[in-house]
This record gives C-alpha cells, structure tokens and sequence, in this order.
C-alpha cells in the first residue's frame, strides 16, 4: 500500500469507493503522521478517536456522504462541539462548545472525520501564526541550506502547514483578508476563499463580521472544489448567509478557458515585490493564454486605498465582536483581590488578549469613537464602495482576475515585528475580501531559496466556478510536484 | 373646564416657568412570544436563565437573526400613531461593558430607524374635547433589551439573570411637546392605550414591559429650550408625573439661585418623590455605535407592509368618534374606548343588538359599578354582550322597566342566567293591565284623601308621590306610562 497521506482527497474517495484500501488505514495514516509532527505545532487538540470513529461509519457503509471516510484538520477559530475551541487565544483557553458550527456540521454530514483543531493566529489576526497563545507554527518548508524556521503564513497557519506536511488531506481555513490565501501561498498549497455569504459563520468565532469568511485548504484544486461544496449553503441561522443553491464546483471543472478573459490588474504591479514574483504572475498570464483565455490589461484604481480601509474596517467590527470576552460567562476570568466588574473586566482582557489583538481593538475602539467616527469609519465605509465599484466595472471587462497572491515568499519567524510590515503581506488578498469576493491561492513555483510562491485568482460574485477552472488550468501547467523534506 | 385649558406654571422668585417633557418609552413587544434575534421566550416571571439562547448568551460565533414578528409588531405601532414606515432600515451595534450585556453591545437602530415621525393626539382633560393637544413622534426603533443584575443574593457577589436578555423593545421618541406633567400622563395613557389596541405591547408597566425615560427642561415661556435631565426607568403614569412636577420645581429652584442645570441622567425615587443624578455627561459612555454587519439591512416589501397596514383594529380615536356619531355622548364616548378590552366588549354589545345610546349609559352606569363592586376586571364579566342586549332590549321593549331591570342585572350577576328566563320565571314583566293598576290607585287615593285635597288645591308636585306609591304597590311591573296616564284620568 503506497502512503496514503500523500493522495488528494479525490485519490482517497476513490480509492475507498474501488476498495483499495479502508477509511480506517486513512484514519490510522493520518493520525499517526499527526502525532509524530508535534513539532510543527500545527495541532492545538488532535483528536484520533473522532477520525477513527468517521473512519468506521464510513468502512461499515454508514456513512456515504462526498466526504465519508475522510479525516480533515478544523481551525481553532470553528465551534466544535465537546472538544476545545479558543480561536488561538488564552481569553477562551478551555472553552468546549455545546454547539457545532455550520461548517464543520456539514463536512460531518458528509462522512468526514476529525483530526483535530489547528493552530492559528489569535482570533486570526495576523499573517504568521506568531500571535497564537501556543507559539507559533512552523513551516514544514525551510530555505535551502537553511535551518531557520519559518511561519506558514496566518491566520490559517496552522491549516496550511497541516496540508504542506501531510498531516491532514484537507483542512478548514477562515479568510478576513488573506488568511486563507496567504498561508496557502507561503506553504505551496491551494486554498479558496468564496463569495461572502456561501458558507455560513455560524459557529466560527468571529472577527470581522463583514469580511470573514471560510473556505477550504487541500493539495489540489479540485480538493479544494469537493471540500467548498461540502461546507458551503444557506443557513438560517445566519442572516447573511445566501440562499442559493450550492452549485456542483467538482463536476463542472474544467481547465479549458477558451472565451475567458483574465484580468490583469496595473496597480498590482508594485515596485518593491521581488522581481520573481512579478516573473511568475507574467508566467501565469501565459499559462492561462495557454489554456485559451485572453490576457486583459484592467484598471482597479482604489486598490492602494484597500489596505488602510481594511484596517479600519476589520479592526471597528473586531473591537466590537471581541467585547463578549468578558470574564462573566466563560473562558478565563481574572478578579484581583477586592476588584469590582471593571477591574474584572481589566484583568481579564488584560491577561486574556495578546499585544496584536489588543492593538486591533485599540484600533477599532479609536476609529469608532465619537469625534474620529466620520474620518475613518465613515469614510473607509464609502471607500470599501468605491473598491467594490472597481471590481464591478472591471468584471465588465474580463471574467477573473490573476494577481500574485503575497508580495513575498515565506519569512522567518521572529522576522517581521513591525506590525504595518506585517500588515503588508495582505495587499494583494485584502481588495477581494473588502469586495467579498471568491479568491484562490494556487502554487506556482519555487523562488530562489526554493520556498512556494502562489498566484491569486479573483472571481465575480458567485462565480467560483470560473476561479477554480482558472487554478486547475495553472495547476496543470505549473506542475507543482515540490515537497517539503520532512525534518520534524 | 378653564383649569385644564389654562398652561401650567411653575410660580418662581423671579416670575412663571415653563416645563418641557419629551418621553422615550421602552414598550417590550409583548405579541411576540419569543426575542428579537433568537427563539428564547420571554414569559414575565420565569426561573432566571431558564429563557436563555446560545445567542442571548453571546457564545462564542453566535448570530443574531431578526424575529419577522417582531418587526411586523413595530410596523404596525408606527401606523398606529400615524408615522412614516421605513421600508428600508438597519440595525446598529450601541457598545459598552455590563454584566447583563452579554454581547457587550446592544443591538439598536441609530442611524436608520424603522419608523420615523409620527403624531398622538391627547385629550389633556379626557372629559373636555377642547383640551385635545397633538404631541409629535420622532421616531420608533426597535432594540434588544438588557439582563438583569440581582445584587440581594450573595454577600459579596452579583448575581446575573439573562431572561430578559435580547427581548424586543420598541423604543418610542416623542418630540418635547409636553407642557405640564398632565400633559405627560395623558401622553403616556394614550401611548398604552394605542399599544394595547394594536396588540404590540401589552402597555403592564408593573411588569416592566412599558417604562418611560422622562426629559424635562424649564424655561420662561418664550425663551430657548433649556438644559434638559433625563431620568431613566419610571414604569409608572402617576410617576412620570411626579417626575415631571418634582424635576421641574427642582430645576427652576436651581436656576433661581443662579446655578445651572446639568444635562445628566438621573432616577426616580418613588418612596420619596424625588429624582437623583445617576450620571453626567462628563462620564457618559461614548457608545461608538456603528452599523451591525452581522445583520442585513431590513428591507420591507409591499405585501408585508400592506398586512401590517390591513391587520391594523379600529384604534381609539377613531372609535371614540363612531361611538360619537352614533349619538354617545362625548364622555361615555372617550370612557368606553380608554381601554381596549372596555372597548371590544362594548362593540360585541352593539353587535348584539343594543342601541348604542341606552347601551353607553348602562355600561358607563351599571356594569362599571356592578363590576367595581365585584372588584373585576371586564374581561371577567360575569355577564356577557350578547346577555346584556337581552336585558337593554327587554328594558327599550317595554317588557321591564328601569327599577326592574336593576334587579334582574343583579339576578343574572349572581346565577349567570339570562334576562329573558329571569323576567319570566320570577314574573318581572311589566303590566300595562289597567284593571290592577286603577286598583291600586284607587286604594292609594282611598289612604291618602289628605294629599289628594293639597294636589287638588294646587301642590302639583305631589303628583310624583301618586306615582311612587302606586309603582311600589305594583312591585315595579306596572307601565310608568299607564301608571301616569290613569293617574291622571283619576285626579286632573
């Protein structure tokens, strides 16, 4: 039997449906490959019974869901019901739901199992996995001839290198503004974010309620379309949630672009992003020629405004989402000697939060506050319309759109502590998700150092379909076959 | 009649004051069984946190999803005072720290309320059509409510109850339009009264479900409008009005001695009839509202709007000028449609048959003292509309008399039977038999020879004895109309 951690999740379907091997030998790979990767401190919880249990509904013909038989990794920031949810943080550290969220209730209609919760940033604020209260997570990939550990990228750190080191065939990520896409990226996966509203926030901890979103992390493309489908669809229990239908992603992908035109856009040409970068992004402009679409000139004229409104945008409905955290009702309560409820309150969040979190709400405090309201909130809120308006006139123009998805390669951890640098790593994935559009990070190639780089495909709304069509037409002409050597 | 028209004063060291009363009411919707943005219920009195959701309780990744009746209860209380429907409205977060806001932000309309301005008319004087004043509505959002904190049940610590926790409140604005704290009763009553009707809320300020934020300002009459106070929480008419007087007494007094009012929330004191500071300005919280992106904006269509409109009750004024036009008089008119359940028992009456003038008169007189007496309510009426036609259309019949029909109202209380089968049974119909009743007269002249001779020589008055007496001798049952008529045949 060859390694089962090394098939996609559409090898492993079908191999169960062909009986070539059981939904239990995939459990038991998996769960043992997790449990010798502890150095990747990608896990917070692991959960091997869960996976084995699916494992058996799935071999005694139970379960016969898309996903029966398949164990996935599940980001921290996902209810899951019993088992320990924290979204990364010390403020929730113990905190096991009565309540399953949406998402991860569907990938278990679906026959999948549980491997456990994956690391992330706290809240998923950040884009390296070092805000987490566990320590960071590590790459599974490192610069050639170097041992310096690097992040995976974040907020789905923990996901993506789950996926990169073969310790779970599929993962759940959330994106606010790059959280899926980025850490795909640095970690030479694939990951899509799809049109807000197509999977349900219930159940996720939320940052940024405007702008959050889950999606899929998996080899391949079409792992990514098989896991989309099995998590999005209208919930009631969420308000923005659409009702729509859940469009058939698998069956209808196709790497033939003939008709499509891509859009590229001329303020994504930065002059500080290595020249790698915008070498691969011209190699991607070719591949897609390649598969018959037409390469379009596009202009998205506010997108050097898209990361300043982000972050007033995501840090205003975080200060806000994140006041529930207050000592009363669960997770961590500090009370010092003889302290009232504000000194409750102080302690608490205090101890609770870590430095980026508390400058987020710091942020979105100040940007609310009476007085500052109109520059910022108000005015990011009528800049986020004029950035939705670019895209509008631009899908006029072309039907996706292909950008770089990072400005970098994978750095190291401890590298980047300035927290605007940091921010800088999103400038790509940012615009998208202010629009609340679908967007894909697809591997594209090694840089110098030998580390993953991935290309950006943005859709129109509800137009998943042609974004993953555009990624299987890279994927197959990138031929991304590079693993990281396993040294954990 | 003048007292009521005459404005009120506020008598100074330095001349008259004038006081400004603007009321935001928090009315609960109590027609929907369950919260605003959850299927918590919402009984009044229940176990604590036995009413409470994962979303009331804010849980981590909990979403709040709006209660359709909720805002169909809110659509048609802003028809009911007569104001703009938004069709296009969006809930805001207000934010800050309480143990009993789980969220840490309660969700309110701010910026985009569902219903805009609107007016209610008062009768200042209910008895007195001349007094009627229209006091303006700016706006009625709608908004969740808070927990509660009980601080009686630990020594050291408090205790937090979330039932109440994310219950829907409609909060009614008024514009200051009122002048004296009659006015501000009266505004109160009225506002209650229109809820009932429309069944949005049902108006029991015991039970908390309608309290009222009084804001109150003096000046003299002409000037700007002064510094107001806002004291939160009054769940009572009569306290409102205490507030309005005392605060304003207390404002010029300040004044006077040449201080300033602060603008500052205060709270009632109902044991001693006074307001004190709970807060200033100065440490008011900065709510930093925002727009909820947890919620969509709410956007009503016309069909909804429309049932909102055609399920809307014949509300109080325009009842009150139907019973006018039906010949009522103008008090029997406004005590009748003060009250919803007065009022639906009393066109379940007409319905029944009974002429709307005798049946007013009756209701007004008899059954609100015979249910006094009982001390009941009148959705507990021993008798019911339909019993009460038989007996009004005995009585405009000519079956029984007035004095009788007293007695068989007082029968049919006491054993629920009918006023038909009452008269009947105990033989109350009333004669119009000439024979027995010239036989009583001529007994009762026969005994009173005495009186007879002063009527005959000119003390007219005495007629009315004749007539007495001989009523008495009939036990009741005979025709006042014959009873006069032979009388007269006898004596004139």
């Amino acid at each position: 039997m060859s390694d089962l951690t090394a098939k996609t999740i559409a090898e492993l379907r079908d191999g169960l449906r062909a009986r070539e091997f059981t939904a239990r030998e995939i459990a038991e790979s998996y769960n043992v490959a997790v449990a010798a990767a502890k150095s990747l401190n990608a896990y917070t919880v692991e959960t091997p019974d869960d996976a084995l249990e699916a494992a058996e509904a799935a071999d005694s013909g139970k379960a016969t869901g898309s996903l029966a038989g398949i164990p996935l990794g599940i980001k921290d920031l996902f209810a899951t019901k019993g088992v320990d949810t924290t979204a990364g943080s010390h403020i929730l550290q113990g905190f096991k739901p009565v309540y399953e969220s949406t998402v991860t209730a569907n990938l278990r209609k679906a026959g999948a199992g549980m491997l456990g919760k994956l690391n992330m940033d706290e809240f998923a604020m950040g884009s390296s996995n070092e805000t987490s209260t566990y320590g960071p997570v590590l790459s599974p990939w490192r610069r050639k001839g170097s041992n310096v550990g690097l992040t995976p990228g974040g907020s789905s750190g923990g996901s993506a290198a789950a996926v990169a080191a073969r310790i779970a065939p599929g993962v759940t990520g959330t994106d606010t503004g790059g959280s899926i896409r980025q850490p795909a990226a640095f970690t030479g996966i694939c990951g899509i974010k799809p049109t807000y509203g197509r999977c349900s926030r219930w159940g996720i901890v939320s940052f940024a309620s405007s702008l959050d979103q889950a999606g899929p992390m998996a080899k391949t493309v079409r792992d990514c379309a098989i896991l989309l489908e099995a998590m999005a669809g209208f919930d009631r229990k969420d308000s923005t949630s659409l009702d729509l239908p859940v469009p058939q992603w698998e069956a209808n992908l196709s790497s033939d672009l003939k008709g499509k035109r891509v859009g590229i856009p001329k303020e994504y040409r930065i002059d500080s992003v290595p020249a790698e970068i915008n070498a691969l992004w011209d190699q991607g402009i070719e591949w897609l020629k390649d598969a018959g679409a037409t390469p379009v000139e596009i202009s998205l004229p506010h997108t050097k405004y898209a990361l300043p409104t982000y972050y007033i945008i995501a840090p205003a409905e975080a200060s806000s989402n994140l006041a529930r955290y207050d000592g009363v009702r669960y997770g961590l309560r500090e009370v010092p000697d003889g302290g009232n409820l504000d000194a409750m309150y102080a302690a608490t969040r205090a101890d609770g939060f870590g430095a980026e979190v508390k400058r987020r709400i710091m942020i979105g405090t100040y940007v609310l506050s009476a007085g500052f309201y109109d520059a910022y909130f108000t005015k990011a809120q009528r800049v986020r319309a004029l950035i939705k308006d670019d895209f509008r006139k631009a899908f006029e123009q072309c039907d996706v759109i292909l950008t770089p998805t990072a400005p970098s390669a994978a750095f190291g951890i401890g590298e980047t502590t300035d927290p605007l640098a940091m921010y800088l790593n999103d400038v790509f994935a940012v615009p998208a998700s202010l629009a609340g559009l679908p967007a894909m990070s697809v591997p594209g190639g090694l840089d110098g150092q030998g580390l993953p780089l991935g290309l950006h495909l943005i859709g129109n709304e509800l137009d998943e379909q042609t974004v993953l069509n555009a990624g299987l037409a890279i994927e197959e002409r990138a031929g991304f076959a590079a693993k990281p050597d396993k040294w954990w | 009649m003048a007292d009521a028209a005459a404005p009120y004063r506020i008598k100074g060291e330095t001349g008259d004051w004038e006081v400004v009363v603007g009321l935001e009411v928090h009315a609960q919707i109590t027609a929907s069984k369950a919260k605003l943005f959850s299927g918590a219920a919402t009984a009044f009195g229940a176990e604590p946190n036995t009413q409470v959701s994962l979303v009331d309780a804010a849980m981590p990744g909990m979403l709040p999803v709006p209660n359709r009746e909720c805002i169909r209860q809110a659509v048609r209380t802003g028809m009911a005072l007569d104001a703009q429907i938004n069709k296009w409205s969006r809930f805001d977060r207000k934010n800050y720290f309480y143990a009993d806001l789980p969220q840490g932000y309660q969700i309110s309309q701010l910026y985009h309320p569902l219903v805009g301005e609107g007016e209610v008319e008062i009768l200042i004087d209910e008895k007195d059509e001349s007094t009627a004043k229209t006091i303006g509505i700016e706006r009625i959002h709608v908004e969740q409510d808070a927990g509660k904190l009980m601080h009686d049940q630990h020594p050291t610590m408090s205790y937090v109850d979330l039932n109440r926790c994310g219950v829907a409140l409609m909060e009614i604005v008024s514009r200051p339009d009122m002048r004296s704290p009659a006015e501000a009763g009266a505004y109160l009553k009225k506002l209650r009264a229109i809820l009932r009707y429309v069944g949005s809320c049902d108006g029991n300020m015991e039970e908390g479900s309608m309290r009222a934020d009084v804001n109150v300002s003096v000046r003299k009459p002409g000037d700007e409008f002064g510094t107001r106070t806002e004291t939160k929480n009054v769940n009572s008419v009569r306290f409102v009005q205490a507030v309005v007087e005392h605060e304003a007494r207390r404002q010029v007094e300040l004044l006077e001695e040449g201080g300033q009012v602060a603008q500052e929330t205060r709270l009632f004191d109902p044991d001693k009839g006074v307001t004190r500071a709970l807060r200033s300005k100065e440490d008011a919280h900065d709510y930093r509202y925002f727009p909820d992106t947890d919620l969509l904006p709410l956007e009503l269509d016309d069909a909804f709007v429309e049932e909102c409109r055609s399920s809307l009750p014949e509300l109080p004024d325009a009842k009150r000028k139907r019973f006018e036009g039906q010949g009522i008089t103008p008090y029997n008119a406004s005590v009748l449609t003060a009250e919803v359940e007065t009022a639906r028992w009393f066109d379940a009456l007409l319905e029944a048959g009974a002429e709307p003038k005798q049946g007013a008169n009756w209701v007004v007189a008899e059954l609100f003292g015979a249910l006094n007496r009982l001390g009941k309510d009148i959705e507990d009426c021993p008798v019911s509309p339909a019993q009460a036609a038989e007996l009004l259309k005995l009585v405009a019949d000519g079956t029984i008399s007035g004095t009788i029909a007293k007695q068989v109202f007082e029968i049919m209380l006491e054993t629920g039977e009918g006023a038909g089968q009452i008269v009947q049974s105990r033989g109350l119909k009333q004669t119009s038999d000439t024979g027995a009743i010239d036989a009583e007269i001529d007994k009762i002249l026969a005994a009173n020879a005495d009186k007879v001779a002063e009527y005959k020589s000119g003390k007219q008055q005495l007629f009315g004895f004749f007539v007495g007496q001989t009523m008495k001798a009939m036990q009741g049952k005979a025709n006042p109309g014959v009873v006069n008529e032979r009388l007269r045949a006898k004596l004139d």
